[in-house]
């Protein structure tokens, strides 16, 4: 009964998002306004829908009804409450289940918070992403339904795969679908504006925080992810070029780009077509990553599901989506296009390089990504392309980035004197170089080139961020009164510029001193690295609720002193009899240490892989910093009032007049 | 103008570069069959794939040294590998070796990659599986 409830919800819910994109088409040609009011009820009910059929479905995982085929397929009757939970998007169809879900849920968001918008222009948005949504329930509904039975039911269920039993996988799924799915704001509003022909300064204005909020979420997302896949594949690695990580790291990418120049369209007027254009690049990227995971054309770890005819209909519909918002553009970009004139040397111009260099690197990223595709396609051979082509691609794209981030911030907007950057600067490059060198000298690293360039980097950046708020301070009577009085706009930009300086350490220093050993090691037997003794003293039975570990015993210690007790284990899950490797790890600000169990090798020995990673929590220390100036900057003054205005709608009136129709 | 011009020329020169980058770090892949019959190159980097022959995986005593014969069901190779094998790794599974060839025909492995699903087979190695299949039917007639 549940989830045939659940069907039914979700077929509703496909009729409201329709009647939610078709109602303002049918108004707009009879100009009834009142008529195109229609969609934001439907909206609001489209969500309240799929949110039934998502409660449906988290109800059959809980009450372990097995004869709904996902279920039997993605659970089991010992499988713990949490991971019960968890694995309603575990899989292909409960994942694009919650894809819709988050969709709905970012439409209904708009429709509370843009009551301050004109409304030929809120309608729009929302139809525009009612039409998005049409494209998922449809494709859920026809070839991927999560609520479709199982005749005869199974008396017992399949389990979920034990690499998604992980506390990183309850989370990792959810915010990176809040950052993949909240592009679609941005998108929306694109397309709204070229559909009217006119895009002002209150565009920008209101897709800026929406964009940041996306892009919040992104980070947080990719950074959660890097971290699970680091405990939890059992070899340490962070970040492996796979197929499906670019996949999300290259909206992550191009929305970077997307905030920083709706930056420049909201403080200076220009850029505009380009901004157009970039929200249309980054909600087609994370389309094209749902294609490039769901249909299984990928080799790679996350390919789970693969299934043809999900992948022609997902291609079928990003051609779709893609091609009529770039039509439109081509059509449109005219209209909305020009603004502000900028001289060579501004802020506007460095802007348009971090933009250049972001975009560049997406389409690098794209290329390494699909060219096997096309090739395999071609029938030019299967190949691979690894992490080699990435970081010689990339390393110099983002080493450029980072010495245009810290003079961006202290360039003027408009015009600036090369003279008066080239003082200001002076001090931060010196300081960085010395920096570098010292600590390239203290780390005593193998790879003194790529050490040292890293670390220069970083520090310029760290260096000039550090002036920037300087002279922003500066401008106040006193420092303190200046910090305090920082807006958080600006608060946000540092903070966030500072987690990549410290993303760059992490990621320099945890290459170049990482150091990383597969060893035979017999109970009683030691290994140093690092200057910490490893000492194995055997592996014992432990049971779990759903699988069987051998628990190995691993003492650290330096200097005779104690620092950590490892118990990694190897872990058979009953039910699949998958093996899985759970790494053992002692987390430290400046180091980790991690230790994981292969084989079994006879005689009470085992091959254990021990690792001394430096500095490798920098990395998502990073991450979070980016996600955290991302907050700060949304939380802004000026995004606050509009949010009060829209309370007392006082500005209404002012706003409407501003996006008349054109 | 010359701005444009100067972000014009940055582009075109980072698209030169990375098509000669992913010129230069291109895996191919082989199967056993195609190893045997030479179209390999040697000691350059590459990826083979096949199924773990049953019985063929032996561990040097004392080390991590593990050799294991991989098969397309037609031609076999033997690959040498040092470290820790993936959780997935066992006799009768797909798998997908990055490495390079031995003058002496061995594949010396850096990276061995099992598929994180049991049932999940590498689609190089179904393909090559298939290719190997139909290949062993064309030139022995008489099976």
């Amino acid at each position: 009964m549940i989830p045939e409830l659940g069907h039914f919800a979700l077929i509703l819910a496909l009729l409201t998002a329709a009647t939610q994109s078709l109602i303002p088409l049918f108004g707009g040609l009879k100009r009834t306004a009142n008529v195109s009011a229609a969609a934001v009820p439907a909206a609001r009910a489209q969500f309240v829908f799929c949110l039934l059929a998502f409660a449906c479905l988290t109800a059959a995982f809980v009450l372990q009804d097995f004869s709904v085929t996902y279920v039997a397929t993605n659970s089991n009757s010992a499988l713990p409450l949490h991971y019960r939970v968890s694995a309603v998007w575990g899989a292909h169809e409960g994942s694009l289940l919650l894809w819709a879900l988050i969709l709905s849920g970012w439409t209904v968001a708009v429709t509370f918070f843009s009551r301050n918008l004109p409304d030929v222009f809120r309608v729009r948005v929302i139809a525009v992403m009612g039409a998005i949504s049409v494209g998922f329930y449809l494709f859920m509904l026809l070839t991927s339904n999560p609520f479709s039975r199982l005749l005869p039911s199974a008396v017992e269920g399949n389990d979920l795969n034990p690499l998604l039993q992980d506390f990183g996988l309850i989370l990792h799924p959810p915010m990176l679908y809040m950052g993949y799915v909240g592009l679609v704001v941005p998108f929306s509003f694109a397309v709204a504006a070229l559909i009217g022909g006119r895009l002002d300064p209150a565009w920008t204005r209101w897709t800026r925080p929406w964009t940041v909020v996306a892009w919040v979420f992104l980070t947080l997302g990719i950074t959660l992810g890097s971290w699970w896949a680091y405990y939890e594949l059992g070899w340490g690695g962070w970040w492996f070029w796979d197929p499906v990580e670019n996949a999300s790291f290259m909206p992550w990418l191009m929305a970077t780009a997307l905030i920083h120049s709706l930056a420049v369209s909201e403080q200076r007027g220009a850029f505009k077509a380009w901004t157009v254009l970039l929200a249309i690049f980054a909600f087609s990227l994370s389309l094209l990553g749902t294609f490039l995971v769901r249909s299984g054309v990928l080799v790679s770890v996350h390919a789970f599901a693969t299934d043809p005819a999900r992948g022609l209909f997902i291609l079928m519909f990003l051609a779709l989506v893609v091609g009529s918002a770039l039509v439109l553009f081509a059509l449109r970009a005219q209209a909305v296009s020009g603004g502000g004139r900028f001289d060579l040397f501004s802020r506007e111009t460095l802007l348009l390089i971090n933009n250049v260099l972001l975009v560049v690197a997406a389409a690098s990223v794209l290329l390494g990504t699909l060219y096997p595709l096309i090739l395999d396609a071609m029938g030019l051979g299967k190949i691979s392309v690894g992490p080699p082509y990435f970081n010689s691609v990339f390393v110099p794209l983002v080493l450029v980035l980072l010495a245009v981030l810290g003079i961006g911030p202290l360039t003027r907007w408009k015009k600036d004197r090369s003279r008066r950057l080239a003082t200001l600067l002076r001090w931060p490059l010196i300081a960085s170089i010395v920096a570098g060198v010292v600590l390239t000298v203290a780390s005593d690293a193998e790879g003194l080139a790529a050490v040292l360039a890293g670390l220069v980097f970083a520090a310029w950046v760290a260096a000039t961020t550090a002036l920037a708020l300087v002279e922003r301070v500066k401008l106040r009577t006193s420092p303190l009164a200046g910090l305090l009085r920082l807006p958080r706009g600006f608060t946000g930009m540092t903070v966030a510029h500072l987690g990549a300086a410290v993303m760059v350490v992490g990621i320099t220093l945890t290459t170049a001193l990482s150091t990383e050993k597969d060893l035979r090691l017999s109970p009683g037997d030691t290994y140093a690295i690092a200057g910490y003794e490893f000492r194995f003293s055997g592996v014992r039975q432990s049971p779990g609720p759903n699988y069987r570990a051998q628990r190995g015993h691993i003492e650290v210690t330096r200097s005779g002193k104690t620092i950590a007790q490892l118990f990694p284990e190897k872990r058979l899950y009953l039910n699949s009899s998958s093996p899985m490797t759970e790494a053992a790890i002692d987390p430290g600000f400046t180091r980790d240490l991690y230790a994981a169990l292969g084989d079994e090798l006879g005689d009470g020995a085992w091959a254990v892989r021990i690792y001394h990673k430096p500095f490798v929590r920098w990395i998502w220390l990073g991450g979070l910093l980016m996600a955290l100036g991302g907050i700060l900057a949304v939380t802004d003054r000026r995004y606050r009032i509009m949010v009060r205005n829209e309370r007392g709608r006082s500005d209404r009136a002012l706003a409407s007049g501003a996006f008349a129709e054109g | 103008m010359i701005f444009v011009g100067v972000i014009v020329t940055g582009v075109a020169l980072a698209a030169t570069l990375a098509f000669i980058a992913i010129g230069e770090n291109m895996l191919y892949f082989f199967s056993p069959t195609q190893v045997k019959n030479g179209e390999a190159p040697r000691e350059r980097t590459l990826r083979v794939g096949g199924l773990v022959v049953p019985g063929s995986v032996a561990r040097e005593q004392g080390s991590l040294t593990v050799q294991f014969d991989l098969s397309d069901n037609r031609e076999s190779l033997t690959v040498k590998y040092t470290g820790i094998l993936p959780d997935l790794f066992r006799e009768g599974q797909g798998i997908v070796a990055t490495g390079a060839l031995e003058p002496g025909g061995t594949f010396v492995a850096e990276e061995v990659l099992a598929k994180h699903d049991e049932k999940y087979m590498p689609p190089e190695v179904a393909e090559a599986l298939e290719l190997a299949e139909q290949g062993g039917r064309m030139s022995n007639p008489q099976e």
